[in-house]
């Protein structure tokens, strides 16, 4: 018994079959009190699902848990948040047009009679704020305040409601550098004052840096537990998540840029709202190099990758592309150029996710020879066309004749990247290549952009992560509200100094 | 000059409350349901049956106010189907609700046949008494009661527990769900409310301004009662002056003789302000973001 009472949580066996696919195959999870545990492992390891089942949220087809040594039943949220467990869900649950305090005490609200007790939920919610260290505006609506105090008002909910157990679903995917070291001091002061954090993400470093302890995942199946953070490197933790050996570091040569391929003078292009978001915005990509933009995303970046390609007007300003004025041109006259396209909503505008895999390899390009001749499609061809690149870029299917939908996240950017890639494009316009994508095909897909670089390609990255923004780029354009604020060699970056720049706080001269 | 003198008749402005009543019952109902995430363009047909419920019941027992009891039955009876098949069964809500309206165009129509045995209009039954107040215009207690509602809807949207949650569930489920709030639960009863008050709505029709069931009679009220809480951006106190001002150009078109305008293009106005709000030339209306889908447990 006194062995039991070791753990706060006992997760085992836990079985979770969806039509399909077994996210989840006999799950073990232990966690001690007082620790930070990280729970790691590759996009579709079943992380997210194990925590939805330890809150409720989906019922286990199989298996136990155990809290405080108890046998549990977590068929219910309120079940979760009766036993003090609160979770921070990767996409924020906060309703947008109601305030702080409002989303804080929602489902517990404080009561005088029949109404809420607004200055009691106010006080407590002030309470909090200060013990915790976590500073908000009681009074805001969420709509109107920035990502980093969203999470701190999740946080609050769930201490709120007087959580011991904090489960954090990829906190830091929305963070910038300097928020992710404000959460992380959050991290700690919560750690300090007694509470268990169980943290998942698929970031190596952040894991070495504020864990304690580690559970892995691979394919749905625990792999291991490690016992302590201190005692594994980053590149074995990868293999283990993966199963064989990764490569962390992007190896490149030094680029060897040529003529100017894409020019962007002044653009300025409005959102679906009205607003103009990109704001005046000029910079150019050379042949043979990698040009990225950072930036803390909705900075007008959605915007200017559409106008770039045909799929938003410009209000004022020109893209030449080799010489050539191809402003607000549509999209199949872009395609068309040799221009390629990796869309940051892959299941939005990349695929089409009820269509096969052979379909998907050749959508953009359908109206063409050889793949359509006169009135009918020539399907052998199209067929044999997907064999070949199924192989090359080593996409994991059962064949080309399933659905695009049957594909994990990371084999569906791969789908979209030999098709943009097959064209031979001379300007790649790469939106987020490897949002969601894990580890193992983020090196895939980071070899072939410095490939196709390698190749001659002009290649525009745009990207949420500072560090494959980095990594890749032989030049850094940094993108704040609109406009490039700096640009900054790819061997001179410095990711404090991008970090700032990408928040505004920083005034930096515009250096070509 | 004499026609301005009319418009502006207290008298006149008084009459718009009796027109303007099943439009703000109607209207604080749709509240209800669309604040808590679910369509309902079935107040029409909820209103028609209640309207018709409430001559049967009164007739039956000649007392009107079991009539009423009768409307609001027979309206929460409908929204018991679109909350069944549309919340717990999660079908698309604009089918249902499109059922719905035929259904009780159809069902009145023959109810009338086989309980009274006419085509068009019901016999007379007993209606509910008429209260002078002011002394100038009488009014019948289902008036009252709409009015009356209004600060009582918006207590319990913004002041109570209850309200919150229904707010927060037609934005955004799935948060409302973590936190332990019964998403479902919640618009169950919100489609009930709605229907309850939109057969109270029918009620006013046949037995409160009139004393018989006439096929048809809400001729698109529970429409212009959508549009009176899109036009009041589904806030009760807006919706009450969307529908004040339907109720206003009602009047108008029974009450002022226009010269050179015909009645029926005068009659035909909220309907051309309707058509106008919802265009979004007035001010931009954002509907709650989570209306008219289903919920999922677990979903994002």
């Amino acid at each position: 018994m006194s062995e039991e009472n070791q753990y706060l949580l006992e997760m085992r066996g836990i079985t979770k079959t969806f039509p399909g696919v077994k996210a989840n195959d006999n799950v073990n999870m232990l966690v001690e009190k007082g620790e930070i545990h990280a729970l790691v492992g590759e996009n579709g390891a079943g992380k997210t699902t194990l925590m939805k089942i330890l809150y409720g949220l989906y019922d286990s087809d199989a298996g136990e848990i155990y809290y405080e040594g108890q046998k549990v039943d977590m068929s219910q949220p309120q079940k979760a948040i009766d036993l003090g467990i609160g979770m921070v869900h990767q996409h924020f649950k906060l309703v947008d047009t109601l305030t702080v305090t409002e989303n804080i005490i929602l489902g517990s609200e404080p009561r005088r009679g029949l109404t809420i007790n607004y200055n009691e939920a106010r006080n407590k919610v002030k309470e909090i704020s200060e013990n915790y260290g976590l500073k908000v505006d009681p009074e805001a609506k969420i709509q109107d305040i920035p990502v980093g105090m969203q999470q701190r008002v999740e946080i609050i909910k769930i201490l709120f409601r007087g959580a011991d157990l904090l489960i954090f679903d990829e906190p830091t995917a929305v963070l910038t550098p300097q928020e992710i070291d404000e959460l992380f001091e959050i991290f700690n002061s919560l750690k300090e004052q007694g509470k268990t954090i169980i943290f998942i993400t698929h970031k190596l470093r952040e894991v070495k840096t504020v864990s304690d302890r580690i559970t892995v995942l691979r394919d749905g199946k625990s792999v291991d537990t490690v016992v302590n953070t201190e005692e594994i490197s980053e590149k074995d933790m990868a293999e283990l998540m993966v199963g064989r050996e990764v490569l962390l570091r992007v190896d490149k040569e030094k680029a060897n840029p040529g003529e100017e391929i894409l020019k962007v003078e002044d653009l300025h292009v409005r959102d679906n709202r009205g607003i103009t978001t990109v704001n005046g915005i000029s910079f150019s990509v050379k042949k043979g190099e990698i040009f990225g933009i950072a930036g803390v995303e909705g900075n007008g970046q959605t915007e200017l990758v559409e106008a770039l390609t045909g799929l938003r007007r410009a209000e004022q300003g020109r893209v030449y592309y080799k010489g050539e004025d191809i402003t607000n041109l549509d999209a199949r006259s872009i395609k068309d150029k040799h221009i390629g396209h990796i869309p940051e909503d892959r299941q939005r505008r990349g695929l089409v996710t009820d269509f096969s895999l052979s379909e998907n390899f050749i959508l953009g390009f359908q109206h063409q020879k050889p793949y359509s001749r006169s009135l009918f499609m020539n399907y052998n061809l199209i067929n044999n066309h997907a064999q070949d690149l199924i192989k090359e870029y080593d996409v994991r299917t059962s064949g080309y004749n399933s659905l695009v939908n049957k594909l994990s996240g990371g084999n569906q950017q791969k789908v979209i990247i030999a098709r943009e890639f097959d064209q031979q494009p001379e300007l790649l316009i790469a939106a987020q290549p490897t949002r969601g994508v894990d580890v193992g095909s983020i090196e895939f897909i980071h070899k072939q952009l410095i490939k196709k670089r390698d190749d001659g390609t002009a290649i525009l990255l745009i990207s949420a992560e500072l560090n494959e923004i980095m990594s890749l780029s032989d030049r850094i354009g940094v993108i704040f509200e609109g406009r490039i604020v700096a640009v900054i060699e790819g061997d001179r970056a410095d990711e404090r100094e991008i970090g700032s720049l990408m928040t505004g706080s920083e005034e930096v001269e515009v250096s070509e | 000059m004499g026609t301005i003198r009319e418009l502006l008749a207290i008298p006149l402005l008084l009459t718009s409350f009796r027109f303007a009543t099943p439009l703000i019952l109607a209207a604080l109902g749709g509240i209800f349901n669309e604040r808590s995430g679910v369509i309902n363009i079935a107040l029409e047909g909820m209103m028609l049956f209640g309207a018709f419920a409430a001559v049967y019941g009164s007739g039956l027992t000649g007392n009107p106010w079991i009539g009423v009891l009768y409307s609001m039955i027979a309206g929460l009876s409908f929204a018991l189907i679109l909350a069944l098949v549309c919340v717990t069964f999660k079908a698309n809500q604009i089918v249902v609700a499109t059922g719905i309206n035929i259904f009780a165009s159809g069902l009145t129509i023959y109810l009338l046949q086989v309980l009274f045995g006419v085509a068009g209009t019901s016999p007379r039954v007993p209606r509910l008494p008429a209260v002078r107040f002011l002394g100038i215009t009488r009014y019948n207690p289902i008036t009252f009661i709409a009015v009356a509602l209004v600060p009582i809807v918006w207590f319990i949207l913004f002041k109570t527990p209850w309200g919150l949650r229904i707010r927060a569930i037609g934005e955004h489920p799935s948060a409302a769900d973590t936190l332990g709030v019964n998403v479902n639960k919640y618009r169950f009863i919100c489609v009930l409310i709605s229907g309850t008050l939109a057969g109270l709505a029918g009620a006013h029709l046949s037995i409160g301004e009139g004393s018989a069931f006439v096929r048809e009679m809400t001729q698109g009220r529970g429409f212009i009662a959508l549009a009176a809480m899109i036009f009041g951006k589904w806030h009760p106190v807006g919706a009450f002056g969307a529908a004040m001002l339907f109720g206003y150009a009602e009047a108008i078109a029974i009450r002022v003789d226009f010269a050179y305008i015909p009645s029926e293009l005068i009659r035909a106005i909220p309907y051309f302000i309707t058509i106008i709000i919802l265009a979004g030339f007035i001010g931009k209306a954002i509907p709650p973001k989570a209306i008219g889908k289903p919920y999922f447990k677990g979903e994002d």
